[in-house]
């Protein structure tokens, strides 16, 4: 998320000491420090004591080597064991979020509270709207019975002094599917059954306790090795850092990349395919084809809205047909997807052509570590642009931009599904009864990619700033003609 | 009409990354009696990030003086004390 917090700024903090330790190879020597340093003696602390805050930290560090913190076997083991391993793995696993519950300081059971605003009043219309009987009054003041209380709410909306309020859990409440809830201990757990990795719940959590896995540390396991590194860059990368996208591209090959390729590329093939599959489908007497591009929006159908699976176009995304092409041309590279959400990393580690992926927060510290300021380097020299409506994909609206332009003499009566929550949900579990659109776009985020929680620049200002490297673009009509 | 309150943003790419990204959005945040009082400009980075003593990032110059860890809101409150509002 782009929005300001402190939770977002440790884990951003977390991440540059990482890479600075990289790009130095002293990850395994130093690791251990980085919780002294960000928490030093005799400096306040945010939790009870300076000992949590370094202990939480340590285990973020742990999962942004790209461990489970579950798998913790012995809590004495060093950072600098988790580093070593890391160096020398192979492989990882599809988990992309963990939990700290070291971290999670376990929210109570979201629920309705009497606060000391109540005055004890003589209409108690609290008492007397509960349809449970779970309130009662005592010391002149009203109290709920949690063994009767079901979380109605009713007794909230009719108190004249608004005495009452809702505590939510953020986590559950931002989880669009209920996939993360409480275990015995009211810790927080994630069922990866029906998880969808959109990733709202962490950037939702105030105690940062959701960390994403991270594959910074494969990425400079392969370069040491010798690899050669090629990014793929997602379109809403263009919005993220104030500059335009020609610096942007150039800054990968000063970190250290040897091939940069813009992920708009595979968005056209992406598009044509999506066009010629609608006509086919409405021609067949299909009502509508949703799109598939948004990885978060596909599990989330096959996971929890089967009934639409029909609908869902069987054209694969972008970074598909982007990696496709590019591991022909470099079969032996290491191929890295730059990423604007956790779903996306899901997707890579399913995606037989790419093998890691660098979530833009990551590509930021990576810059921040090597001392590379956007503003102050050179912009490389573009020579295979691509089109401007390809490159739209980072925002809501785009994709159905893109099929309209080259769906040609098609009647595209479009609907656009901006973001993902429980609303939308049930929204979307009556499309097949009572949809009067033929093409539905749906984006798990608000704004799109640009949207996504893994984005450094506020969508508003990424919005324009992805618009100027639209319209440096030449439209696909005018490309093919 | 009084000088206005200059005020420099950096837009370095760590103070980008430490939440200097949001602070784009300022004029559209400021009350509009500001609105007119108040020059910004972008800067590349000011390198103000290279001593720990001047604090965290996002940094912004307001009449050349640095505030450190700063936030619309800081600085609204900044501006309005400069104007001796």
């Amino acid at each position: 998320m782009a929005v300001n917090n402190n939770a977002m700024l440790i884990r951003r903090e977390l991440i540059t000491h990482i890479a600075r330790l990289l790009i130095e190879d002293k990850l395994v020597d130093k690791i251990d420090r980085i919780p002294l340093v960000m928490r030093p003696r005799n400096n306040p602390s945010v939790r009870c004591c300076i000992h949590k805050d370094r202990a939480v930290l340590k285990y973020k560090l742990m999962g942004m080597l790209g461990f489970n913190i579950q798998d913790e076997v012995d809590e004495l083991t060093p950072l600098s064991e988790y580093a070593r391993q890391a160096i020398n793995r192979k492989g990882a696993t599809d988990v992309v979020l963990t939990v700290i519950d070291e971290a999670c300081s376990s929210c109570r059971k979201s629920s309705y509270a009497v606060t000391n605003f109540c005055r004890g009043c003589v209409a108690r219309p609290c008492m007397v709207n509960c349809p449970k009987n779970a309130i009662t009054f005592s010391e002149g003041r009203a109290k709920i019975d949690y063994d009767l209380c079901v979380n109605c709410g009713k007794c909230m909306n009719v108190c004249p002094f608004n005495a009452i309020v809702y505590m939510p859990v953020p986590c559950e409440e931002a989880c669009p599917v209920g996939a993360i809830s409480k275990n015995e201990n009211g810790v927080e757990q994630i069922d990866f059954s029906k998880c969808i990795f959109c990733g709202k719940c962490l950037a939702a959590c105030p105690f940062g306790a959701i960390v994403e896995k991270s594959n910074l540390v494969d990425i400079f396991r392969n370069k040491r090795e010798g690899k050669k590194l090629v990014a793929l860059i997602a379109p809403a990368i263009a919005g993220q850092f104030g500059v335009d996208l020609a610096r942007i591209i150039n800054s990968f090959k000063l970190i250290g990349f040897d091939y940069v390729y813009e992920v708009a590329h595979g968005a056209e093939v992406t598009t044509r395919f999506e066009a010629k599959e609608l006509e086919e489908r409405l021609n067949q007497g299909d009502k509508f084809m949703t799109t598939s591009c948004c990885p978060a929006y596909t599990s989330l159908v096959e996971k929890h809205i089967k009934e639409l699976m029909p609908y869902v176009s069987h054209t694969k995304t972008p970074l598909y047909y982007t990696a496709e092409d590019v591991h022909e041309k470099h079969p032996d590279a290491c191929i890295v997807f730059v990423s604007p959400c956790p779903a996306k990393r899901w997707e890579v580690f399913h995606n037989p052509y790419v093998d890691y992926a660098l979530s833009f927060e990551e590509y930021g510290a990576w810059l921040v570590a090597a001392k590379i300021d956007l503003n102050n380097i050179e912009p490389a020299i573009l020579d295979d642009i691509p089109a401007a409506e390809m490159r739209g994909f980072a925002a809501s609206g785009g994709v159905t931009k893109a099929v309209k332009a080259l769906a040609d003499g098609l009647v595209i009566n479009e609907m656009l599904v901006n973001g993902i929550d429980r609303s939308t949900i049930r929204q979307l579990k009556t499309l097949v009864k009572s949809s009067n659109n033929n093409f539905i776009e749906v984006m798990t985020c608000e704004g799109g990619c640009i949207g996504g929680c893994n984005v450094v620049s506020n969508p508003k200002v990424a919005l324009k700033q992805l618009n100027e490297a639209i319209n440096s673009a030449s439209s696909i009509t005018q490309k093919i003609s | 009409m009084d000088k206005k309150v200059e005020i420099v943003i950096c837009s370095g790419t760590l103070c980008y990354l430490m939440g200097g990204a949001d602070l784009q959005l300022l004029f559209e945040h400021l009350p509009a009696d500001l609105k007119d009082r108040v020059s910004i400009k972008g800067s590349p980075c000011l390198g103000l990030c290279d001593l720990p003593e001047n604090g965290k990032p996002p940094f912004v110059l307001i009449n050349g003086r640095s505030v450190s860890q700063a936030s619309i809101q800081t600085l609204i409150d900044e501006i309005q004390s400069e104007l001796g509002l």
